[in-house]
């Protein structure tokens, strides 16, 4: 189990190794990466709470090791300022079989989205720059976890 | 009592981070946003829609009827979209 949060670009594949190495017990290994999409905006940049995001996902990553037997997990998530194509955030799960990684995996994403405090902020062509808006989508995708 | 701003609430608010000292008699997170409120424009710009403020207190997420104390950390940041 470990989090962190940082400004410097991170490598899935090396991260997975990394995770993996001189390990026989993990069967299953289930790799998430959101990015910036590009389109109507042209950089994102993202602001935390430092402090309080360690501690929230730390919370988020151990209620996902309560509810599924998970043998590794981690969570990487960039603040700053990111461009179209730039890696975000990174979450992998590790486990004997694949759906306690899978799901554990989109477990963990749900919450990120709802519970750990990052704020994103877009920047258009234009110049003009928005604060994005939380969705509801976002907050439904985490009550299935609820029942 | 150190309160923190985050994203719009930030700034509206004019600064990431204040030391305050309210007024004896303040028990509760709803107390003391309306009366940081009254520190400025700005301030009244940042609570004037209640629903679209989160808190956070001490670096755990709360609600407006808790109480707060002075060496409480109290947040006030939009709802989160990290991801």
């Amino acid at each position: 189990m470990a989090v962190r949060i940082q400004a410097a670009d991170f490598d899935a594949g090396a991260e997975i190794a990394a995770l993996t190495a001189g390990r026989d017990d993990i069967g299953a290994v289930v790799s998430f990466t959101g990015l910036v999409r590009g389109g109507e905006v042209s950089a994102m940049t993202l602001e935390h709470y430092p402090g309080m995001t360690e501690r929230a996902l730390e919370q988020i990553e151990a209620e996902a090791n309560r509810r599924w037997p998970l043998k590794a997990s981690l969570v990487v998530h960039r603040v700053g300022r990111l461009e179209p194509g730039a890696n975000i955030v990174l979450v992998l799960t590790a486990s004997e079989g694949r759906h306690a990684a899978f799901e554990a995996a989109s477990f963990l994403m749900d919450y990120l989205k709802t519970d750990a405090p990052f704020w994103k902020s877009e920047e258009r062509a234009d110049g003009s720059t928005s604060w994005v808006d939380a969705r509801e989508a976002d907050d439904s995708a985490k009550t299935r976890w609820e029942s | 009592m150190r309160i923190l701003y985050f994203a719009w609430v930030r700034e509206r608010a004019g600064a990431a981070e204040e030391t305050v000292s309210p007024p004896a008699g303040l028990t509760t997170v709803g107390q003391l946003a309306d009366w940081l409120a009254t520190r400025s424009p700005g301030h009244a710009a940042a609570f004037a829609d209640r629903r679209r403020l989160r808190v956070a207190i001490n670096q755990e997420q709360a609600r407006f009827d808790d109480p707060v104390g002075p060496g409480d950390e109290v947040a006030f940041f939009p709802p989160m979209t990290g991801g």
